[in-house]
Formats: C-alpha cells, structure tokens, sequence
C-alpha cells in the first residue's frame, strides 16, 4: 500500500468557465496518480473525459456500470479517442451542485498499457441522480506527462475543482 | 461556451489560461458527435437484444412478469 499521498497542483475554474484543463509536466518521481474533481458544466454536459499526453487517436476504452437508485445499467466505449470519467453535473441538475469523482492511476510511468479506475457521483435534488463505477485503458505504453479534461458539453462552471496527487512507496 | 483552456505546469506551478486553437474547438465538436455515436450504437444493440427477448417470450406465451421472474 502506498504511504505518501502528495498534492502535485490543484485547479480552480474561475468565473469565465474553461473549455479544458491541463495539467502538464507532470512528474514522473511517483508510483501512482490519483486526481480528484467537482465539476459542473455550464450546459448539459453529463460526461468528464479525458486524454493523456494529449493522444486524440482511438486509443482508449472504457466499461460503465451505473444506476440511479432506481435500476442499474452498464455500457462499453471501446476504441474511442477520449476517455469518460463522468461526474460531471449539467444543467439537468440541481443548480450549484456539482458532481464528484475520483480517478485512480497506477503505475502511470510503466511501459505497459495505463489502466485506470473511476469512480464517480452526481448531486442532485431530484429525482435522478448516478454514480457510477469505471473502468478503463489507454493502450498506449508512454508514461504518462499530461492529462487534459475536457467538460462534456458546453464548459466547466466557476468553482469546478480538479487536484492532482502523485503516490510514492516511500 | 468558454472558449478557454487552464494549464497548469504541475513542474513550475505556472498557470495559464488560453484561448483554444480552431483545431481544439474542432476536435471538441468531433468528441461530441463521437460519443452521441457511439452511445447510440450501443443502445440500439441494448434495444435489439430486449426486442429478440420480448419476441421469444411472445413466441412462448410468457408475459413480461413471467420472464423477469424466469430470469430472476
């Protein structure tokens, strides 16, 4: 189990909104990485994606399992360009509310495939509202130096929160 | 819609905030449209696999609640 959990560099939208955020130059002196977000798009947006090191070819896949407190589903994006984290709340949602995630990277600078796991919640005081369970790969074989977030519709609303924390043995 | 980017340099700690090229407001279009693709792709073959089931349970003469409580 790691030991060390260290915040590498947090991101506050401010009150513009932003279509993506970046993080770049990113250590490689970690074993794991870990990202936690609070999104909220300015438009309907329901899904948070994501590339690393800015790859937009088909080279990631994700599986979804996801219910809403009323019945449980569960889908498959395989071999698409962008990887879907979700947790993102849009305008279907309670206004100011913001949905919540947690991603999950181990062995980020491996030079094998980078699987990822997700997991991820909307707020919402309403009838529906998901959490979902993520699982996915990026079939590439660089370590990873960038990720890129993009809001799923529209733009990441003011207060939208992204920190980024690098794992260590020791 | 924002058209701007944060990037954060997690090595300096510098922030930046930019416009996005036409090239980045292009693929964002694309990522869209591939998604909406692709999930309709994958909830017309949900919709085909409970259409063949509900077509089966016809031919047998099971109702709806018949089958769920078959499949458990």
């Amino acid at each position: 189990m790691p030991d060390t959990f260290i915040k590498i560099a947090t991101v506050t939208v401010g009150s513009g909104g932003a279509g993506s955020i970046d993080f770049s130059s990113i250590p490689s002196t970690y074993t794991d990485l870990v990202m936690y977000y609070s999104l909220r798009d300015t438009g309907n947006g329901i899904n948070a994606q994501l590339r690393f090191n800015a790859d937009a070819t088909n080279s990631y896949s994700t599986r979804r399992l996801y219910g809403n407190g009323g019945s449980a589903t569960s889908d498959s994006l395989a071999t698409t360009s962008i990887l879907y984290i979700n947790g993102l709340n849009g305008s279907t949602t309670t206004a100011s509310t913001f949905g919540n995630g947690c991603m999950y990277v181990p062995n980020y600078t491996s030079s094998n495939n980078k699987s990822v796991s997700i997991d991820a919640v909307d707020e919402n005081n309403g009838t529906t509202a998901y959490a979902f369970l993520n699982a996915g790969i990026w079939n590439k074989t660089n370590a990873i130096n960038q990720i890129t977030l993009y809001a799923g519709a529209t733009a990441f609303a003011q207060y939208s929160t992204v920190t980024l924390y690098g794992i260590s043995k020791s | 819609m924002a058209d701007t980017k944060i990037i954060v340099n997690c090595e300096t700690g510098e922030v930046q905030e930019l416009e996005l090229t036409a090239e980045e407001v292009a693929q964002r279009e694309a990522d869209a449209a591939a998604y909406a693709a692709q999930k309709a792709a994958e909830d017309a073959e949900k919709q085909a696999k409970a259409d063949a089931k509900a077509a089966i349970a016809d031919r047998l003469g099971l109702s709806a609640d018949d089958l769920a409580t078959l499949l458990g």
